[in-house]
């Protein structure tokens, strides 16, 4: 019998006034669960937990949550990494609208992913096979790639919390470094244009709380900045 | 593309930059005052008043002058945008930042050439 003390961030906007804090025991039988486990554990105790998974193995990006005051994702988060003095308590993503318990609204963080048109864009007639790349070019998209938006670095930087709707933010920000520095795309021009205010790349202060925070060991802050290398190039 | 009036250079590439360079002028500033005072340990008005008569003095003065104005605009307005969120307070407050640049500006300049 090994105890785990769960405190868990509760909110139903259809019976409750204001979000509170619950508490919960879960019998972890010594194992070193996962946090995603532990929170099944709890919703055989309350079903009327809500909160988003759906891989349980890191891949899709359903799961990203506070553990104790760091953001990751539930599934490949370990309690050994997590838990203190026998405690674990779990929140939303912060600074995003909450719908229900640990859900929250995605709606801007997707709007700013938008804004930086996550797709390839070039206007040649397409080849009667693929838009080949050198080898050289196809590793520069590495690192950058893999993100599954999962949203756990925009919702970790302070300048995205004060500016969600003029901050691209860091996942948006690595997106749009790696069609930057595709060798495919053709609208790099259009593309820096969109992106040399103040807010848009600029308002990010270099303090890498999306660096610590990736759970696929990402580097937006050197995404950050290649565009900012690449605006200054661009310029006059 | 966020539209911006009130920042110092209309864009954000050009207070990055700016904001940059006028850090590494007011460091080297500092670094000249600092290393001059710990050079001068019985420093007296004739000595102090004789450095701001040289007119390489005044420029670089000037020179730290303006790039602390420049900074404290870059800087002070990302602040304001940041915790300000109502248009009119903001506008004010950021008005009310530029005006005093201003002020210390031209004040500087007085004392750097009225004595």
């Amino acid at each position: 019998m090994s105890n785990l003390q769960v405190s868990l961030y509760r909110y139903n906007p259809e019976t409750d006034s204001a979000p509170y804090m619950e508490e919960f025991q879960v019998d972890t039988q010594g194992r070193d669960l996962m946090v995603l486990d532990v929170l099944h554990m709890v919703k055989e105790q309350d079903n009327g937990l809500a909160f988003r998974r759906s891989c349980r193995e890191g891949v899709c990006g359903s799961d990203g949550m506070n553990m104790n005051g760091k953001n990751g994702l539930a599934c490949i988060t370990p309690l050994s990494e997590v838990v203190k003095k026998g405690k674990l308590t779990l929140r939303p993503l912060p600074g995003l609208p909450v719908i229900r318990d640990l859900v929250v609204d995605m709606g801007l963080f997707y709007k700013q992913y938008e804004r930086i048109q996550p797709y390839l864009q070039n206007d040649n007639p397409a080849p009667a096979i693929e838009r080949l790349q050198s080898p050289e070019d196809r590793d520069k998209l590495d690192g950058l790639y893999e993100c599954i938006l999962c949203a756990c670095c925009s919702t970790s930087c302070p300048s995205f919390w004060w500016n969600p709707d003029k901050f691209v933010g860091p996942a948006g920000l690595l997106q749009a470094y790696r069609f930057l520095a595709d060798s495919r795309d053709e609208a790099t021009r259009e593309r820096l244009a969109e992106l040399e205010d103040p807010f848009s790349v600029f308002r990010c202060r270099g303090i890498m709380n999306c660096v610590a925070v990736c759970p696929k060991g990402l580097n937006p802050t050197r995404a950050i900045g290649k565009i900012r290398e690449m605006l200054l190039a661009n310029a006059t | 593309m966020v539209t911006n009036i009130t920042n110092f250079g209309r864009s954000g590439l050009s207070d990055w930059l700016v904001q940059r360079v006028s850090a590494i002028i007011l460091a080297l500033y500092s670094l000249f005052i600092v290393g001059y005072l710990l050079f001068h340990p019985g420093l007296d008005y004739a000595t102090w008043s004789g450095l701001f008569a040289q007119t390489w003095m005044r420029i670089f003065s000037l020179l730290a002058f303006v790039s602390l104005a420049a900074h404290a605009w870059v800087g002070l307005w990302t602040v304001t945008t940041d915790y300000l969120k109502p248009t009119g307070i903001r506008i004010a407050v950021q008005t009310v930042i530029i005006l005093a640049i201003f002020v210390f500006l031209v004040w500087g300049i007085q004392v750097l050439w009225g004595a």
